[in-house]
């Protein structure tokens, strides 16, 4: 019934394409002008194309701490959630005891905890913990905050997996623990990717708990990095986009590398 | 050692009827410590705690230093919701959620149906309209920001294209920057919306469009008839992470335009911010934490209960099951 290529279809998706791409365009180019020229004419083109603003950026260490930073932490965080997550939803699919759905209830009310909300109280407990300007103080409430929903995504998936292929294991003298290791894990690799990708993602975007926890900018995140620049070189819009392209870079290629992850994992994870 | 522990409790126990629990016992809650105690040690000692802390702090007028003796009671609750600044911030939290509501949704089943259509370069296509979800809202506003400074890109545009009338002080009109904020949150969030809806019409039969034509409804009443109805969880889902967003919107605020001008784009976040650290009012500020915790989790129960219970019997557990 669907006929191939309506013209109002055609209509619709270049306007989509045009607001999407446009903006990313603007940044990118910019990035090539000087500031005079973009002043002087914003929607232009690069006339000459300018290497300066990129050669400078690439050149600073700042760009690169802040790169390393956020790549750091956000390693950090994605390891603490693939690995307590995935234990806890080992447990919680293929062991039966009492309280288990209490457990499971108890992870899933985090859903409804978003860690925007929760980040002034997180920073009086990690002051009081002493974990202001350390990674770790980043890192682990982003992974507290990633449990939930890695644990609700794995727990069918790991359920799912037949029972026979347990049996066989434990026939051949695995232990449970055993099983979960060297046979279960394994087969959880596209769901334990799809949680890797998902927390990753959230811890490299991350704004305000990093906005919080550090004052000092050699700590400083990327998207920490990229907003605090933006104030300090306001005047120098062409080198702010140079900074902003650059930025971009890591998120856009990872979506590249990891689109049907993140999709999948996002409708996935909403989806009945 | 750990077998002999286990044969004595088993034998001090009738069998547990569990069908795959072999070894029971001491064994088995050393496993399940091992698995599960480190997940929840962090989840209650970085989600639960702190939001335990808050309420306790919220009592207390306190800035952040020296001892806690100044106990105000509800006092903190009292101040919030009856300052003009924090009523206008709920206000402009429900003005974007109802935005969404009005006009992302529509916006996004009707993107999302024209690109399931066979098109060519669908797949770029999708591909591109999600990149901006996947940038950082703080990239997003400063991409935003260096757009929409007076007499930069987008005015120029407007212009160039004989709109010149509809430029406008984007950041800096108190009646205007709220909308603006908006349109820039659509701009990042509608490719997400748009993923989702495709995902769900991926789960219509195409037999029951083809059956529907075949019974004489036309592509509208098709689409308004048998599509939209299958897609009623997939909106439903749409709406409670939408609304959800809505209400704690802070990053692209914060660095657009700090909740200003004189306050006409605050939000509760950013109200929450601006007066738990910039002014170190903490008692006060987790008070705001403590409302804007609450106004969020009642949303959500009630949306479970009333909106979500079709799907998924109920439980809030299998909203993402």
């Amino acid at each position: 019934m669907r006929r191939a290529g309506t013209p109002i279809g055609y209509v619709a998706a270049i306007a989509v394409l045009g607001i999407t791409v446009v903006p990313l365009l603007f940044v990118v180019l910019g990035g090539f002008r000087t500031t005079a020229q973009i002043n002087a004419s914003p929607a232009g083109l690069p006339g000459p194309w300018v290497w300066d603003n990129y050669a400078a950026i690439l050149g600073s260490a700042s760009f690169w701490t802040f790169l390393g930073n956020s790549a750091l932490i956000a390693v950090i965080a994605t390891a603490l959630t693939v690995a307590l997550g995935s234990m806890a939803a080992y447990a919680l699919s293929r062991y039966t005891f009492k309280g288990r759905e209490g457990f499971y209830t108890l992870f899933t009310l985090g859903l409804l905890f978003p860690l925007g909300v929760a980040t002034l109280p997180l920073y009086l407990w990690l002051r009081q913990l002493g974990m202001l300007e350390s990674f770790w103080g980043v890192a682990i409430p982003e992974a507290a905050f990633s449990l939930p929903v890695t644990i609700v995504i794995l727990r069918p998936f790991m359920r799912a997996i037949p029972g026979e292929i347990e049996d066989a294991a434990v026939l051949d003298g695995a232990s449970r623990i055993g099983f979960f290791w060297r046979i279960l894990l394994p087969l959880s690799a596209p769901a334990l990717t799809t949680v890797a990708v998902l927390a990753f993602v959230t811890s490299w975007n991350f704004y305000l708990l990093p906005l919080l926890v550090f004052n000092d900018s050699a700590n400083f995140t990327l998207p920490l990095g990229v907003a605090t620049f933006q104030s300090q070189y306001s005047q120098d819009t062409a080198r702010v986009l140079a900074f902003t392209a650059l930025s971009m870079i890591p998120a856009l290629a990872f979506f590249v590398l990891a689109e049907r992850r993140i999709v999948g994992g996002l409708t996935g994870s909403v989806k009945g | 050692m750990t077998t002999t522990a286990t044969r004595v409790r088993a034998a001090a126990r009738p069998p547990a009827p569990a069908v795959r629990t072999r070894k029971p016992g001491a064994r088995k809650k050393l496993e399940l410590t091992f698995l599960l105690g480190p997940a929840l040690v962090l989840f209650a000692g970085f989600v639960l705690v702190p939001i335990g802390i808050a309420a306790f702090y919220s009592l207390y007028e306190w800035n952040g230093f020296g001892p806690l003796d100044d106990f105000v009671g509800l006092g903190n609750y009292a101040d919030a919701l009856s300052g003009s600044v924090f009523q206008g911030a709920i206000g402009h939290n429900l003005i974007i959620a109802g935005l969404s509501l009005v006009v992302q949704l529509p916006l996004s089943i009707g993107l999302a149906l024209l690109l399931n259509r066979k098109l060519r370069g669908r797949a770029v296509l999708r591909a591109l309209v999600f990149a901006p979800y996947v940038l950082s809202e703080a990239i997003t506003a400063v991409i935003w920001l260096l757009m929409l400074q007076p007499n930069g890109f987008v005015d120029r545009m407007l212009r160039g294209a004989g709109l010149g009338g509809l430029v406008q002080h984007w950041l800096a009109d108190p009646g205007i920057v709220l909308y603006t904020l908006f349109a820039v949150i659509t701009w990042k969030y509608i490719g997400f919306g748009i993923i989702l809806l495709l995902a769900g019409l991926q789960g219509v039969p195409s037999e029951l469009r083809e059956a529907a034509a075949l019974d004489g409804a036309s592509a509208w009443q098709t689409t308004r008839h048998v599509v939209l109805p299958l897609l009623g969880p997939t909106i439903r889902i749409w709406v409670f992470l939408s609304v959800i967003g809505s209400l704690q919107l802070f990053d692209l605020v914060w660095i657009m335009t700090l909740g200003g001008p004189a306050n006409s784009s605050a939000t509760m976040a950013t109200y929450l911010v601006d007066h738990g650290f910039k002014r170190y009012e903490f008692g006060f500020g987790s008070a705001v934490a403590v409302i804007l915790f609450v106004i969020c989790f009642v949303f959500a129960l009630l949306y479970q209960r009333f909106a979500l219970r079709r799907d998924t019997d109920g439980a809030l557990t299998r909203m993402v099951d």
